[in-house]
């Protein structure tokens, strides 16, 4: 196919392709005597489905695919999502038959190699954030925040305590918020300080009898360590709230210091970040959660512990919040991240955050000349630059990320944190190389030379991309959210 | 170097150190407190990739795999044959390391795919708009139930008696934040009031069989509540899809397209309803547009429903759609088509027919329940079905689901078009042996 007629395969779906009486598979024939079939009122008339043949649908995919850019294509920067480097025998794995031909329900003794690698994850993954008890049910980092919060709602409850709000700085995640209001409570935000610090003066006045915990993330939005951890969690413990850490950033922490040496008391963290499982295009990842021993009783249902004859067993813990999800979790999720920090060990998991910390500061130091820095500080795992000096000139943030596909990269994470004007959110991670960054860099520079001399460039980039900017606004105006068939138009 | 994903070397770093201004790469460290800095990890030692690929298929093999045993478990996850180019296509980079498609001049791939599915899902189900996708069908229907609470004001749910008893407990584990009363019912007369935001049905139940959803269709709306249908995908190859009795909202879990079993998970919920509810919908929606160039394209829209525009007044905190899932779901509907997925259907409902009635005529085994089933049915056993169970497992069989606590000597079975004649045949004399 060539390019041009990639570019054109948005206007013809699968339901267009293909021809009737045409089957990409082959069904043996029923070997049992027909079953009376059901009354013609139970059964459906139509079965509007395509009829492709499979080459055409391996095609169709196939070239679907190369409209996609990827981390296996080129590098992939994107803030607050660790898109790194997936491993390629942890697919292979992952499809072992003794895992994904597996049923949830077959009899425990059936299954004790799944058990025992989620009972081992469940131990490095305690380990690693110096925590107690860890849950694997939640299928996704939002879901750990769901099942997080909802884990200290029920650990309050038991103690006869009934709060109401959750604190939530003004740096965090747009899911944070939604977890709290998901789970019932009201939320508050917390304003940043100058340095890109929570503001302890505003926590003091937020903190009462009423705020069921803090939901911190670390290193936070802005790539930074929050220089007050210590005193937060003291002044969170003061009032008998929880100290949450959102620990999708991790990466820059892994064997440098432990979330619960901290004073945290329960961190989510996102496998398919730290942990490298594929990022899917949108997921599935996994969202476990890790807790101090007073609030493992809380956490959901199943928990994996050994009988004293050393099998594996599921266990409800005793006060569970209950389920989070129809079965234990994202198993095959679970695999790749075992093989993940199985194949690396501790020294390997240390190379990780120094290599991603070290990436970052380069970036920084790289390009601080030409876009503003928010926070005269050195960074964690990503650096946050303002695109304010560009906006002087017409030019927005969204054109120098539209801009940076022109030069064969995918654009940072735009717009967020909120409190930084024109956010570009910076994450390289560990898995590129020097090289990698510095042809990022010559392109930032050279798109901020752009900006001054010829800003209509960037306004109307990409140029070199399958398509152009799209028309967003009719898209959610009148929305056509599936395909119609030509009797229903 | 021990990390083999890593490409910095010693020289390189050493020049950024340089270009930074640090002296070591610890100083970057610098602001976490002294007293908590390089704690040492106690984990095992790296291995090698060939290291890693033998312990990891020496776990695996110390599963049952039911590549190699006859399993009669459903309840929930099917096995289903799943043609090689599901697993080609999802497995391409291209779509498996791409993120969510923020940029969609660059993610067309990944948006077309989510459109395919949004519209395949309508396609099945009946309904007018499908999401791109949720955790899982538990979790789904857990959401449809506070996006019922929120378009009616009210706040009570109900759920029958023979919906999944592990959606029943992720329902409960939802709603408790908002401190939702949970009223299981009974199919023959739900007492539904005016408090009541929904009533959530199984179709066909967890038992297998076929509810009558004309009735509680007019019972749920009759009581101004939204009705909730939870269908099993497969069962929608042949029997009336959700939007044809007026379901409100379809959630399902959407694994027997073309996922596998994994041990229960990942999978993809799938969630749609229609077109009145769009904008109370959760999770993520794709939409057609054009480009400046007028060449028809793909985005996500409606986001001011979404987390990271709407935030604490979200329609959900999602933020995931299960996409690798979806595809694999995509692919799979594409690949059986009209035809094929009838035939799928019809093969799983003849089979498990001829597996209940064979297993009817064994003496001490009856069928408790009447109606009309699909692929699912339950086998009153005349010892305790755990037993029964651990002793089809003697004779190489994973027999089906311990439901004796719900129904008398009750074992949920399950057959599929992977069960051949002869696993039937020989579970067959297996219960006879083990009824004798």
């Amino acid at each position: 196919m060539s390019d041009g007629e990639r570019r054109d395969m948005g206007s013809k779906l699968s339901f267009g392709r293909g021809r009737p009486g045409r089957t990409a598979v082959t069904l043996p024939d029923c070997d049992v005597p027909l079953a009376e079939m059901p009354s013609p009122s139970l059964l459906r008339d139509d079965l509007p489905l395509p009829e492709m043949s499979q080459p055409e649908i391996v095609r169709y995919f196939t070239n679907l695919a190369c409209l996609n850019y990827s981390v296996d294509t080129g590098f992939y920067p994107l803030g607050s999502c660790s898109m790194k480097y997936n491993p390629k025998l942890h697919e292979d794995l992952a499809r072992l038959s003794g895992f994904a031909q597996v049923h949830p329900l077959q009899p425990i003794e059936t299954v004790q190699g799944a058990l025992a690698l989620m009972h081992e994850l469940q131990g490095f993954l305690a380990e690693i954030t110096g925590m107690h008890a860890v849950s694997l049910a939640p299928a996704a980092g939002a879901h750990g925040e769901l099942t997080s919060i909802l884990t200290v709602r029920a650990y309050l409850e038991h103690r006869g305590e009934s709060r109401h709000k959750v604190l939530v700085p003004d740096s965090a995640h747009g899911t944070n918020l939604a977890t709290v209001s998901t789970a019932g409570f009201q939320c508050l935000p917390i304003a940043s300080d100058a340095r890109g610090n929570t503001d302890l003066a505003a926590l003091a006045e937020a903190l009462d009898e009423d705020v069921a915990a803090l939901m911190l993330t670390l290193p936070n939005t802005l790539g930074l360590f929050d220089q007050n951890i210590v005193q937060i969690a003291q002044m969170v413990h003061e009032t008998g709230a929880q100290l949450y850490c959102d620990g999708a950033n991790l990466n820059a922490l892994l064997g440098q210091v432990k979330i619960g040496d901290l004073g945290f008391d329960v961190v989510q963290m996102n496998l398919h970040k730290t942990f490298s499982t594929p990022h899917g295009g949108g997921g599935p990842g996994a969202g476990p959660v890790a807790v101090k021993a007073h609030l493992a009783p809380f956490l959901p249902s199943p928990f994996v512990g050994q009988a004293a004859n050393g099998a594996y067993v599921f266990e409800e813990p005793e006060h569970s919040i209950g389920k989070v999800g129809a079965f234990h979790g994202n198993f095959g999720i679970m695999v790749r991240a075992y093989a993940y920090i199985r194949s690396l060990g501790a020294p390997g998991l240390r190379e990780v955050s120094e290599n991603a910390v070290l990436n970052a500061n380069y970036l920084l130091a790289c390009l601080r000349e030409a876009y503003d820095l928010p926070y005269e500080r050195r960074c964690l795992h990503e650096v946050v630059f303002s695109g304010s000096r560009q906006r002087a000139k017409g030019v927005h943030t969204s054109d120098v990320a539209k801009r940076l596909i022109d030069y064969g990269f995918h654009p940072p994470t735009v717009y967020f944190p909120l409190i930084v004007d024109e956010a570009l959110m910076i994450e390289p991670t560990e898995t590129e190389s020097k090289e990698t960054l510095d042809a990022f860099c010559e392109a930032m520079l050279v798109i901020a030379r752009e900006a001054e001399e010829e800003p209509e460039l960037l306004r109307s980039a990409p140029h070199d991309a399958p398509l152009r900017r799209l028309d967003e606004a009719a898209a959610a105006r009148h929305p056509v959210l599936r395909w119609q068939r030509e009797d229903q138009a | 170097m021990s990390n083999p994903y890593v490409p910095n070397t010693d020289g390189d770093r050493r020049a950024m150190l340089e270009r930074i201004g640090v002296a070591s790469v610890d100083a970057l460290f610098d602001d976490i407190p002294a007293h908590c800095r390089n704690p040492g990890l106690t984990l095992p030692p790296a291995l090698s990739e060939m290291e890693l690929a033998r312990e990891l298929a020496q776990m695996a093999a110390r599963n049952r795999s039911i590549a190699e045993t006859p399993c009669f478990l459903g309840a929930g996850a099917y096995r289903h044959f799943i043609p090689s180019v599901v697993d080609y296509v999802i497995r391409q980079g291209a779509f498996a390391t791409a993120y969510t498609p923020y940029q969609p001049e660059i993610s067309q791939g990944t948006l077309q795919s989510i459109f395919e599915f949004q519209s395949l899902v309508c396609e099945l189900t009946g309904m007018d708009v499908a999401n791109a996708g949720m955790y899982d069908g538990a979790s789904a229907l857990a959401e449809a139930c506070l996006m019922a609470v929120r378009i009616t004001g009210r706040e009570r749910l109900a759920l029958l008696s023979t919906v999944n008893p592990s959606y029943q407990r992720v329902v409960r584990t939802y709603a408790e934040g908002h401190a939702l009363p949970v009223d299981v019912m009974t199919p023959d007369g739900p007492a539904l009031s005016e408090k009541h935001a929904c009533l959530v049905v199984q179709q066909p139940n967890f038992f297998g069989y076929l509810e009558d959803v004309e009735e509680l269709e007019r019972r749920a709306h009759a009581a101004g509540a939204l009705y909730i249908v939870v269908p099993e995908p497969m069962s929608l190859g042949m029997f009336r899809p959700p939007g044809e009795y007026g379901a409100d909202i379809v959630v399902a879990e959407g694994q027997a397209l073309g996922v596998p079993l994994s041990f229960g998970g990942p999978y993809v919920g799938l969630f749609a309803t229609r077109r009145e509810h769009i904008r109370q919908m959760p999770g993520r929606l794709v939409g057609q547009t054009k480009d400046v160039d007028g060449r028809t394209g793909y985005v996500l829209t409606l986001q001011t429903r979404e987390q990271h525009i709407r935030r604490e007044r979200a329609t959900s905190n999602i933020c995931t759609n299960e996409q690798l899932c979806a595809l694999a779901a995509t692919v799979y509907l594409c690949a059986l088509g009209k035809q094929g997925l009838r035939r799928v259907a019809e093969l799983c409902y003849h089979k498990a027919h001829y597996a209940a009635e064979r297993i009817a005529a064994v003496p001490g085994y009856s069928l408790p329940l009447t109606g009309t089933f699909f692929q699912e049915f339950v086998v009153r056993c005349p010892r305790p079905p755990r037993e029964v169970n651990a002793a089809l497992l003697e004779r190489g069989i994973i027999g089906g689901l311990d439901v004796s606590e719900q129904i008398d000597g009750g074992m949920l079975l399950c057959v599929t078009e992977m069960n051949g004649r002869e696993e039937v045949d020989h579970l067959v004399d297996a219960l006879r042996e083990i009824g004798a």
